[in-house]
């Protein structure tokens, strides 16, 4: 066991557990997050997905040691409350169907439109391709994602300029 | 009473608005979900000292009392309690539309709380697609009847006849002198209904009032959003594989390696000096690790020495020889065809004979996270947490499994990874159940990806022969089915002497069950036919990965692929349309059934071609020059009343064999639709559950192991495989649509049915080549695609 210091959701924690501790674990069982789910310890299927430094991780194969930076994971999307665009759009669309896989669902297509705001279905498909989900909620999830990438190119500064202009 | 942290929204309604003592023994408020706040393992040890159950006892719930299945709270709130869990399809949703409007209660002032054991009446759970065709009749019976009572209660307070007062959103009003009104919640404040209602069993409950016709209800029939969806989309759901119980121990199984295995030695100094190491748990050939942390017992499970005897013969054939042992298997005793008219002389007179032989492997249901259950063994009880469809069952089967009087045994049904049918939920439970027991502390158990794969319940392969007889007029006028299921010693649900640890502990059933083999679901008339469903079983039936069980639709999908392909390989012999040789089959026929399944099959059918663009030619059609063939299929099937048509569009790349369903279209007709927006998506994820298991799903195995252990080794659908349009059409082809009592029948499970002959057929049409074994793999579709020289 050592001292680990881990910065979660914007809160910052030390915690006493061997370091080569998932970051999945000391997630759900010490810090009581519990967006991020186990699926399959292998990295294979996206339920355990976070955020670090920008880009979507699978904590499920993570140590937590080795997390530098600060994880985000589906409960901080919403810090005050008001639903992240992509979670209003999985609302509008009725995405899920168990709904156990749309952490990593949500969480991997958030990375991407941080990153590229406009996806193509291409890029979409490619992007969210390791992302899983046994309910074969894919082409909701698809539909969810450009809705949502509608409503952030709305809400963006430069969208509010175009319409001015 | 203050407001448990991180409970489920819908139980901590349950807890904090008026329950007036209806919970006094659900002692679910030392439960906690969300863990400790944050604060960390300090706080988590210091509320381990904490009860976490009552002292029960958890008698079951009286079906016959109103108060069972209606809580009226004083803010003119209700919460309705159903025996029914939804595993993701939103009858949760659509029970609260159907009981909301027999209630006379607005929609958003309603919750609804399903399948736990202690709080909510015994009607077994979920599965088979009943949850609206069967289930949700007592509810809206309850509900109905409920309504009548307020309105006599009201009519007493009032000093109205009933017949003088209006109901609406549970306000009571004298019609003739509105100001005069009186709520639900005033009627009953303090008070329970005290109504007992009639009928010998849950499906047969009933009061005096009569349900609403379709014409009068508000939100039944109507799109509404699941309840149940926010919570998975912001992370506040909590879900069974998230409790947290005071006190909990972590548990892993280390599964024998081998089928059939024999434990010979436990080494356990290989992990006791392990961090946060418990206890070896092991009985017969049962072996679990426990932990005081979850990764403590995974690295304990993956670390301890284990030995273990071979089998002295092979459990089973290698994949690859399945179909080959399969043919020549001595079926189980007792099978008998199903005939009509003269086969026998149909293939005499024959103008034209074809005979074709289709291969299904086993499907696993590879849920998508591993089984798990947390149990509680405190103050003399066990309670279970389950996501498992069938909590009931898994109630009676934990008491007998750990010699419990029923009522000292209770299961909280919870959200999961998709239950679509009996899974290893099951046996997860009675393992945390076990080792709770033993240990005599809160038990969480989690099967690994590898285990979940590898010894999950599997959909049973099929191998089924066909021959077809065409007249001299293309007409199929004989017909032979002879499937084969690989199905012997098939697992019930929740049973305590086969679950998986009862097997690995030596109990062995007397007789094992004997399976199925389903004949085709459809309504062509084929004058002269002989059918048959034979079971075979492999060499080993205990103690085996290998094991079968339902998984929607349990045949279904099998048996629908063998018939739908053929049915399409008759069209292509008699150079016939594909739909129009199907629809010409069904209008060949005179008789419809009470649900008008045969009209109803004429429906779906002309709504799918009718939505697709469908084109009359034969198959195949023209084949294109480049690399991309572009194809469709259609196929058609019902599974009890729901009838189902689906249209493929495929692109199958000749150079790499791979098949892309570009257009999928499905009609569906489920009679009457309670919710429509949760039905299109059921029915699409079912459509895609369809697509991946014709060009995915496959268990692979080795003659002493199951290989398939992970995503890669049994692969699902993926995005890329997405289709780039998918069309649901929800039809009613009751001859009269709008009648005032249209039934609901099923849904979830009757669109996969027919997609993996969809697919095939699409292929055939878009390469001439008749591919008779699924899943359609690239590199399978590629060796028929060379060798037939295309």
């Amino acid at each position: 066991m050592s001292k680990i210091d881990l910065k979660v959701n914007g809160h910052a924690h030390t915690l006493d557990i061997e370091p080569s501790t998932p970051l999945l674990y000391v997630l759900r069982n010490d810090l009581g997050l519990q967006g991020p789910k186990f699926g399959c310890g292998l990295g294979q299927c996206g339920a355990c997905t976070v955020i670090v430094n920008g880009a979507a991780v699978r904590s499920c194969i993570l140590p937590a040691s080795s997390v530098k930076a600060e994880v985000t994971t589906l409960e901080g999307l919403a810090p005050n409350g008001r639903l992240h665009p992509l979670q209003q759009a999985w609302i509008d669309e009725q995405v899920p169907q168990c709904g156990f896989c749309q952490n990593g669902q949500i969480m991997t297509a958030k990375a991407m439109l941080d990153k590229n705001p406009h996806p193509t279905d291409a890029q979409i498909r490619e992007t969210m391709n390791g992302t899983l989900c046994r309910c074969m909620s894919y082409y909701r999830v698809q539909t969810a994602i450009k809705r949502a990438a509608r409503t952030l190119a709305d809400q963006s500064p430069a969208s509010q300029k175009e319409v001015v202009a | 009473m203050s407001v448990s942290h991180g409970i489920p929204k819908q139980i901590e309604e349950l807890l904090v608005t008026n329950r007036r003592g209806f919970l006094r023994n659900a002692g679910l408020l030392a439960v906690s979900f969300g863990i400790y706040g944050g604060a960390g393992l300090a706080e988590a040890n210091a509320q381990s000292t904490a009860s976490a159950q009552g002292p029960g006892p958890y008698p079951d719930l009286d079906f016959r009392q109103i108060d069972s299945w209606i809580v009226i709270h004083e803010n003119n709130s209700a919460t309705f309690y159903v025996g029914k869990t939804d595993p993701g399809q939103g009858t949760g949703t659509g029970f609260r539309q159907l009981m909301s409007d027999e209630l006379d209660i607005a929609f958003d002032r309603t919750t609804c709380i399903m399948g736990s054991t202690d709080i909510t009446v015994d009607q077994v759970g979920s599965g088979g697609s009943t949850a609206m065709e069967r289930d949700s009749w007592p509810m809206r019976r309850v509900a109905a009847e409920a309504r009548r009572v307020l309105l006599q209660m009201a009519s007493t307070r009032l000093g109205v006849p009933a017949d003088r007062l209006a109901v609406n959103d549970a306000v009571i009003t004298v019609k003739a002198d509105p100001a005069k009104h009186v709520t639900y919640g005033e009627l009953l404040t303090g008070k329970k209904f005290n109504v007992t209602l009639n009928g010998n069993n849950v499906n047969s409950v009933t009061g005096q009032a009569k349900t609403k016709s379709i014409p009068e209800l508000k939100y039944a029939g109507h799109a509404a959003h699941r309840d149940d969806i926010p919570g998975k989309v912001d992370g506040s759901t909590k879900w069974a594989a998230d409790v947290k119980l005071p006190g909990m121990v972590h548990a892993r199984n280390v599964k024998p390696p081998y089928a059939c295995a024999k434990l010979t030695g436990i080494d356990e100094s290989s992990v006791k000096n392990l961090p946060g190491f418990i206890k070896v748990m092991s009985k017969g050939n049962y072996v679990a690790v426990v932990c005081e942390r979850e990764e403590q017992a995974i690295r304990a499970a993956r670390q301890l020495k284990t030995t273990w005897e071979k089998p002295s013969t092979a459990p089973f054939p290698a994949s690859e020889d399945l179909f080959k042992y399969m043919r020549a298997a001595t079926p189980v005793p007792g099978a008998t065809p199903t005939v009509a008219g003269g086969p026998g002389a149909a293939f005499a007179g024959a103008a034209k004979t074809i005979e074709a032989e289709y291969e299904i492997p086993f499907q696993g249901h590879t849920a998508f996270a591993g089984a798990h259950a947390t149990a509680d063994p405190s103050n003399g009880q066990m309670t279970i947490y389950s996501n498992d469809m069938k909590s009931y069952g898994m109630r009676r089967g934990v008491a007998t499994f750990l010699g419990m009087p029923n009522d000292r045994v209770r299961v909280t049904y919870m959200q999961g990874p998709q239950g679509f049918g009996r899974t290893a939920a099951e046996d997860a439970a009675c393992e945390a159940a076990w080792i709770a027991s033993e240990l005599g502390r809160p038990v969480r158990m989690q099967w690994m990806r590898d285990e979940e794969t590898a010894w999950d319940t599997k959909s049973p392969a099929f191998l089924v022969k066909m021959r077809g007889a065409l007249d001299a007029q293309g007409r199929l006028v004989g017909y032979e089915y002879n499937a084969r299921s690989c199905d012997y010693n098939h697992l019930g649900y929740n049973e305590p002497d086969t679950v998986l640890i009862a097997q690995l502990m030596g109990q062995r059933r007397a007789r094992p069950a004997a399976g199925s083999a389903a004949l085709p679901s459809d309504m062509y008339a084929i004058p002269n036919r002989r059918m048959i469903g034979e079971v075979v079983g492999l060499p080993a039936v205990w103690e085996t990965p290998l094991r079968t069980g339902n998984l929607r639709d349990p045949n279904g999908p099998q048996s629908a692929f063998a018939s739908e392909s053929f049915i399409d390989e008759a069209a292509a012999a008699a150079k016939a349309d594909a739909l129009e040789f199907r629809v010409n089959m069904i209008k060949a026929g005179t008789n419809d059934d009470n649900g008008f399944r045969r009209a109803r099959s004429l429906a779906v059918l002309e709504a799918a071609a009718k939505k697709y663009g469908w084109q009359p030619r034969p198959s195949p059609g023209p084949r294109g020059t480049g690399k991309i063939l572009t194809g469709r299929g259609i196929a058609y099937s019902f599974r009890g009343q729901t009838v189902v048509a689906e249209i493929a569009e495929v692109e199958v790349n000749r150079e790499t064999g791979h098949v892309w369903a570009k257009r999928l279209v499905c009609a569906h007709d489920c009679g009457f639709v309670v919710n429509p927006e949760s039905l299109r998506t059921t029915v699409e994820c079912g459509t895609l559950h369809g697509l991946s298991r014709a060009i995915h799903e496959e268990v692979r195995f080795d003659t002493e192991k199951v290989t398939s252990v992970d995503w890669v080794s049994h692969p699902t659908l993926r995005h890329a495989d997405v289709p780039e349009q998918i069309d649901i059409v929800l039809v009613n082809g009751d001859p009269n649509p709008n009648r005032p009592d249209l039934p609901p029948y099923g849904a979830g499970e009757a669109s996969l049915k027919p997609m993996l002959a969809a697919i095939g057929n699409a292929i055939h049409d878009a390469t001439g080549v008749r591919i008779r074994r699924v899943p359609f793999r690239d590199d399978r579709v590629l060796a028929a695609l060379k060798a037939a020289g295309v």
